[in-house]
């Protein structure tokens, strides 16, 4: 017995005086100690421990640097410009970076340790970008896959944003997702309507969050969201615009034409909405109402592909082409403005075919998501 | 034996170590890391480093242990068990060091840095040791060379691959295929250094 005691209670003891020297190791090398993090030169002042992610110190300070998948260093969004004491440019950084913003600093903030006192330099307007815990106190179903969330802000709490610009929801823990993700959403509603936002959803198979939203989410129910993001806004100016977006994407240009008629602004307008059939289409009466209302405004929705029994006397193809014939009929579309949303590939045949008409890119506003 | 004599020694055991002797080259130990991160001489520098340092020190607490614990116990059929432990907990310690004071190499490194590890020349060279009796100066001589060996092999196959990018390679020889060929010359060249010291 004792023959076998022995040897074993001394490997042990040393595989425990090890571990007990790797904790002690640990303690010592991965201290960093407390370090400061300078926001816009002085303009805010952080004192904390030093270890964790630039991204998770800005987020636990309530300042939300968009960022789409978590903090792996995959999506590429959460660039911040560092001044000092980031260290190299690490090679998972890379790829994201163009030789301007080497000079420049800029880093991805979730590859960035906070190992010593840190300046940076965030945007303003990032610094207006709040946390609202909201209640869903309506749920409207639009199509079979087609969803508007009614988010009521807290009481008291106003979110000042843009018209047209979007929010980023919050998909908790549930039965089907072991982690928490964020996803962006445009604001539909109307920018008059200061107690909540309204979300214009469309069922993504399998989505983390649209699950959560569409099976999971009841009334009454609280939802995380913080915004808001963006640079898809109306520009002030008289030009006509061109508006083109295809399915949820209807969500930002309903709040702009919200936002036009509160302001009265009369610009000559119009807004191609593509869908792929006639049970696609939703929002008609609401547009048309518009119509009424804005008085240079037109609503042309277009359906792709209308079931033969459905009598769709509306225009049929690809919203992009049929927005191409529109421009085609016009004298001069050169000084329109182009407000695009939607898919992808609808934005970039949508960019095509609006620059063959002579209106360049700097007039041509959209948020990518994919 | 004098000192000058026995420097002599020493410097003959790293040599044999560093060349006639190649941990990797002539024993075959370490492929595993050598075939898959040889495709930049920077990281294969940066992997060499560190196998050069975790050798050189296993070596000696592998000595200590030995000398000190299993021998006078009389259990030195552990070796295998608490070599591994005590390599394991060095890579952890290394590990943590890396990454606090070269972020940029500790993401070079990437799972290669843990996977040390069970790199199995660390190991071996460890059992060599026992094998051929060392005492503690010759031990750590002989981790330090078949650390440097080793590197020498894998910045040496980088260089080669990096060279390879801009070659035409016929498809089916492409990647491991013509790395496995390279390697195989590559120990033949190193043949070339048999009998010219004979420090083991």
């Amino acid at each position: 017995m004792a023959l076998l005691f022995v040897p074993v209670a001394i490997i042990s003891a040393i595989g425990a005086l090890l571990a007990a020297s790797l904790v002690f190791a640990e303690r010592v090398i991965t201290n960093y100690g407390d370090v400061t993090l300078d926001i816009n030169s002085g303009e805010k002042k952080i004192a904390l421990k030093g270890g964790g992610s630039l991204l998770e110190t800005l987020t636990a300070q309530k300042i939300f640097i968009p960022s789409a998948c978590g903090g792996r260093g995959t999506c590429g969004y959460c660039k911040v410009r560092v001044l000092e004491g980031a260290g190299q440019l690490l090679p998972t950084e890379e790829p994201y970076m163009d030789a301007k913003e080497r000079t420049l600093g800029i880093r991805l903030s979730c590859q960035v340790k906070m190992r010593s006192d840190l300046k940076i330099e965030i945007p303003a307007e990032l610094l207006t970008i709040k946390e609202y815990l909201c209640v869903c106190d309506e749920i409207i179903d639009y199509t079979y896959d087609m969803k508007q969330f009614r988010l009521r802000l807290p009481q008291g709490q106003e979110m000042k944003y843009k018209p047209g610009q979007y929010v980023q929801v919050l998909a908790p823990h549930y039965e089907k997702s072991s982690e928490e993700v964020y996803r962006a959403y445009s604001i539909s509603s109307d920018p008059q309507d200061t107690s909540a936002i309204e979300l214009i959803v469309r069922r993504v198979p399998d989505g983390i969050c649209t699950t959560y939203l569409f099976d999971y989410l009841k009334k009454g129910e609280t939802v995380k969201i913080n915004g808001p993001y963006g640079h898809f806004y109306l520009r002030e100016n008289n030009a006509p615009i061109i508006f083109i977006a295809g399915g949820s994407g209807i969500a930002p240009i309903k709040c702009m034409l919200h936002h036009m008629k509160n302001a009265g602004i009369n610009r000559k307008s119009i807004f191609f909405f593509g869908v792929r059939t006639t049970k696609d289409l939703f929002l008609v009466e609401e547009m048309e109402k518009m119509e009424d209302e804005l008085e240079q405004f037109t609503f042309a929705p277009v359906v792709s592909q209308p079931e033969p029994e459905s009598e769709w006397k509306g225009a049929t193809g690809r919203v992009t082409e049929v927005a191409g014939d529109y421009l085609k009929k016009q004298s001069d579309v050169s000084d329109y403005e182009g407000y695009l949303c939607g898919s992808p590939g609808m934005i970039e045949s949508s960019i095509e075919i609006l620059s063959q008409f002579g209106i360049t890119e700097d007039k041509i506003y959209y948020d990518k998501f994919s | 034996m004098t000192f000058g004599n026995h420097m002599l020694h020493l410097l003959v055991v790293l040599f044999a170590a560093i060349f006639t002797d190649n941990i990797l080259l002539a024993r075959f130990l370490g492929m595993c890391s050598f075939l898959s991160v040889s495709r930049q001489v920077k990281t294969a520098v940066g992997l060499g480093f560190a196998v050069v340092f975790v050798m050189t020190f296993t070596i000696a607490l592998d000595w200590l242990a030995y000398r000190f614990v299993l021998q006078p116990y009389g259990i030195e059929y552990f070796r295998f068990i608490l070599f591994i432990i005590i390599i394991a907990a060095f890579v952890q310690f290394i590990e943590m060091a890396i990454e606090r004071y070269s972020p940029v190499l500790y993401q070079n490194l990437g799972i290669f840095l843990p996977l040390i590890t069970v790199n199995c020349a660390i190991l071996g060279a460890s059992l060599f040791m026992v094998i051929r009796d060392y005492n503690l100066a010759e031990g750590v001589v002989f981790g330090l060379g078949s650390g440097i060996g080793w590197m020498l092999a894998i910045v040496s196959m980088a260089g080669i691959r990096e060279r390879l990018n801009h070659a035409r390679i016929p498809k089916g020889l492409q990647g491991p295929g013509i790395t496995l060929i390279i390697a195989g010359l590559m120990a033949l060249a190193f043949i070339g250094f048999t009998g010219v010291l004979s420090g083991q």
